[in-house]
């Protein structure tokens, strides 16, 4: 009827598909706060080159949407067609959480973004500051909607047990539980760095191509003054965070360190590079730092972190696969954090825009950000198995009933249909990117020919033809 | 039953059936000129097919997503249930909507010697889509079993003549939809074109309608008594006199060269099928065993997430007819949204 090769299938299923999403909905929260910034600024100051960023930016924000709705359409569905069991027990909670989500996304697409992308020439410029705004603003509250269901799957509470499945007793409670908070501002700030280091990489693959102008180079320098400012706030939230994941979940915790046994009454070392193995149940090649872990994780030099050996060897997620993701995640953190120190001694030099190593390296770090947030979301995710509600229900008993072929032949087709489809949209944003900013022209822009322009359809804001190459003036 | 006598789980059935209708309708016409692509070989005229649903299909398609998630959160149960046993037909109409979408942003920015790629992704999502559509909802109508809260049918349990043929159905459907919406919307070679398509299109489907209407009482014996019992069979007798009224209507507005009110027509035939399924199953909400009430969640989570319904739902309405009316019209060749 039902075997661990489904489950699998089911959970590499659903793996793929919120990865390939999040990568969207990260950066349509990131632009969408900068496009604010950005005309709030140009308002405020009414200098073009302001003007000019909103506009270039506006459309790769919107093609990101368009993909990032395309996308979710799935996600929407996924909860009950491959994790029906879970659905039952816990939907009258994550049901409605999910519910606000899509409304509030729903009446952002449906408001604001149509006069955000084509009203710039039918509406004042106060009313239109006004719909970049809401549209920042919702993106938030999208991000409010779904990670507080899904730190409620990581902490629950507010709720009781009846005849099998979770009933919501307090609704404040659940969606203000003890992982929330910091999850929320974990994960809105990596959208802020994803983004500032997507802006910071494109600015720095124009300048490496001659294209210095100073819309490149306002890019350049906003984008690593995020960096110097948000990805130190980042590193802190992040320990705070987990602080709070070593209280609620400590298995995470001990195999995120790789840690497995506590021999004497000593203080716990960090392990700095190893290779967990869960079945010898100790981590090889394991180069560790006296002291550092217990400084680290209890702020003290003698208390002791839980160790994997004290929890049942079902209850025990994969340390080999969450110990190096979160390294990959805080090693990236760090060079992140080089980055906005590099930025600020070059900028006092003045080679901030000159100096080619730097411009690569930055260039190189475009990514970064998106796979940092990747592998902290792998790192949550495998850390808190083998449990989809911690401590209420386990994975195994979460999913639909479905057979290794159905399983395989979706995962195929969802496989083959994303690389496809989103390759080319992907592709289509990189290409916008490569155009660079120009200077924007009232009254000709986006209204060409007295053509009409629809309000609704994201990706429709830029004309750019899909195959010709682009020209880089 | 809710608070204060207020029944929680009837609004929420009433939201979600508004909701999928919104979807049906809207989506359906947008489909159908996917279906009527092959038919119209030309390529200006397929900009202009595209143009005319271009400034409001992703509209149109969130509907979808709304009915998924509020399903989801006020009948969990049924969510569930219906989800896992519909999972292949529902993956298949996702990969469909998905090269859909994709195909209609991308044809018109690919170059001419690429566009064709884009019209067959098109043609092929919009076809997929609808078929497992109708795969659904015929599954849906032939019933899900379920023990212990849990499906209990089998993997292919779609994979019957009867979910099958509701899918070329609905195929049929969306080509008429999308006919007539073509009627409001064209002028010149396509209308005329199109109104040489919609008569034949209008007589396959009132076959399709008539088979179905057959077939659904023999294979479903609580349906069958539910139709010809005594009490029920006015309301019966009367959405059926009413859909043959809608028929002639169609025929005779279009003998007549309406532009409007073929595409009127077609709605309320598409409208009076919806209802007359609804009242079918009522009040089941996975038919055959379970109802509207035993699938509900909580009085606290349908209310929860009714307020935000309640203060949204009216807004999107009110944007939705807005942008309906800035796009009125007719669209010729040549015009563009882009």
């Amino acid at each position: 009827m039902f075997n661990l090769e489904a489950l699998d299938l089911a959970r590499i299923q659903f793996a793929f598909t919120v990865s390939f999403h999040i990568i969207f909905p990260a950066i349509t929260i990131g632009l969408a706060s900068f496009l604010a910034v950005l005309e709030g600024l140009w308002l405020k100051t009414h200098n073009d080159t302001y003007r000019d960023l909103y506009h270039f930016w506006s459309k790769i924000f919107a093609v990101n949407f368009g993909m990032g709705v395309v996308s979710g359409l799935v996600m929407a569905y996924e909860f009950g067609t491959n994790w029906s069991r879970f659905s039952d027990f816990a939907g009258s909670i994550t049901g409605p959480l999910l519910t606000y989500e899509v409304l509030t996304a729903f009446f952002l697409e449906a408001g604001f973004l149509g006069v955000m992308l084509f009203g710039w020439n039918r509406v004042g410029r106060g009313l239109h500051f006004f719909a970049t705004v809401m549209v920042a603003i919702g993106t938030l509250i999208s991000t409010f909607w779904i990670l507080a269901s899904n730190s409620w799957m990581q902490t629950p509470q507010g709720f009781q047990i009846i005849d099998g499945r979770v009933m919501p007793m307090d609704w404040l409670a659940i969606v203000f539980n003890p992982s929330f908070p910091y999850r929320l501002a974990h994960m809105a700030i990596a959208a802020f760095v994803a983004t500032a280091f997507f802006v910071g990489s494109s600015a720095a693959w124009h300048l490496l191509r001659g294209n210095d102008t100073r819309q490149v180079r306002k890019m350049l320098s906003m984008a690593l003054w995020m960096a110097l400012i948000v990805a130190p706030i980042q590193a802190v939230v992040g320990d705070a965070h987990g602080l709070n994941t070593l209280e609620h979940q400590p298995a995470k915790i001990a195999a995120i360190e790789g840690h497995w046994e506590n021999a004497d009454n000593g203080p716990t070392p960090l392990v700095l590079f190893g290779l967990p193995d869960m079945q010898a149940e100790k981590t090889r090649y394991a180069l560790e730092i006296p002291y550092l872990g217990s400084l680290i994780l209890t702020h003290s030099l003698d208390k002791q972190i839980p160790a994997l050996k004290s929890f049942a060897k079902e209850d025990r997620p994969n340390a080999t696969i969450i110990f190096w993701s979160f390294r990959v995640m805080a090693g990236l953190g760090m060079l992140m954090i080089l980055a906005g120190l590099l930025g600020l001694a070059l900028r006092r030099s003045g080679g901030l825009y000159r100096h080619r190593g730097f411009l690569r390296f930055v260039m190189w770090m475009g990514p970064s950000g998106l796979v940092a947030m990747l592998a902290g979301w792998i790192t949550t995710e495998v850390g808190r198995q083998p449990w989809v509600v911690y401590g209420l229900l386990r994975t195994a008993d979460a999913a639909s009933h479905h057979s290794v072929a159905q399983m395989s032949v979706s995962l195929a087709l969802f496989v083959v249909i994303y690389f496809s489809v989103f390759t080319v949209g992907i592709g289509y944003m990189m290409k916008l990117v490569r155009k660079g900013p120009q200077p924007h022209h009232e009254h000709a822009a986006g209204n060409t020919f007295g053509q009409v322009v629809t309000p609704r359809r994201p990706l429709s804001a830029d004309a750019e033809n899909l195959d010709t190459d682009a020209r880089v003036n | 039953m809710g608070i204060q006598g207020i029944d929680l789980s009837l609004i929420w059935g009433v939201i979600i059936a508004f909701g999928v209708m919104m979807y049906v309708i809207m989506d359906g016409f947008d489909l159908g000129l996917g279906i009527l692509f092959p038919l119209i070989p030309d390529e200006r005229e397929r900009d202009v097919m595209m143009n005319t649903v271009a400034p409001v299909w992703d509209g149109n398609e969130t509907w979808l997503v709304l009915g998924g998630a509020a399903l989801y959160g006020a009948f969990p149960l049924a969510y569930s249930v219906i989800l896992e046993a519909l999972y292949l037909p529902l993956i298949l109409m996702l990969c469909g909507l998905i090269f859909r979408g994709v195909a209609f942003e991308f044809r018109f920015k690919a170059s001419p010697q690429k566009r064709h790629i884009w019209d067959l992704a098109f043609i092929g999502g919009s076809l997929l889509a609808t078929f497992a559509q109708g795969v659904v909802i015929g599954a849906y109508i032939a019933g899900i079993p379920v023990v212990d809260r849990q499906f209990a049918g089998g993997t292919l349990d779609w994979l019957a003549p009867f979910p099958l043929f509701c899918g070329v159905g609905l195929i049929v459907a969306y080509a008429l939809l999308g006919s007539t919406w073509l009627l409001v919307k064209t002028e010149g070679m396509l209308e005329s074109r199109m109104r040489l398509f919609t008569r034949p299109l209008a007589w396959l489907l009132l076959a399709v309608i008539g088979v179905i209407c057959i077939w659904t009482p023999i294979l479903h014996p609580d349906i069958a008594t539910r139709w010809f019992a005594h009490a029920h069979l006015v309301l019966f007798g009367g959405l059926a006199l009413l859909a043959a009224l809608a028929f002639f209507g169609l025929l005779s507005t279009l003998r007549r060269r309406h532009t409007h009110w073929p595409f009127v027509f077609t709605l309320a035939l598409v409208f009076l099928g919806y209802i007359g399924l609804a009242f079918s199953i009522w009040p089941n909400i996975v038919p055959p065993s379970i109802s509207l009430w035993a699938a509900a969640s909580p009085p606290t989570s349908q209310l929860f997430i009714l307020i935000g319904a309640l203060f949204i739902l009216p807004i999107i309405l009110m944007y939705t007819v807005w942008s309906y009316y800035v796009f009125r019209g007719k669209v010729r060749i040549g015009d563009g949204y882009h």
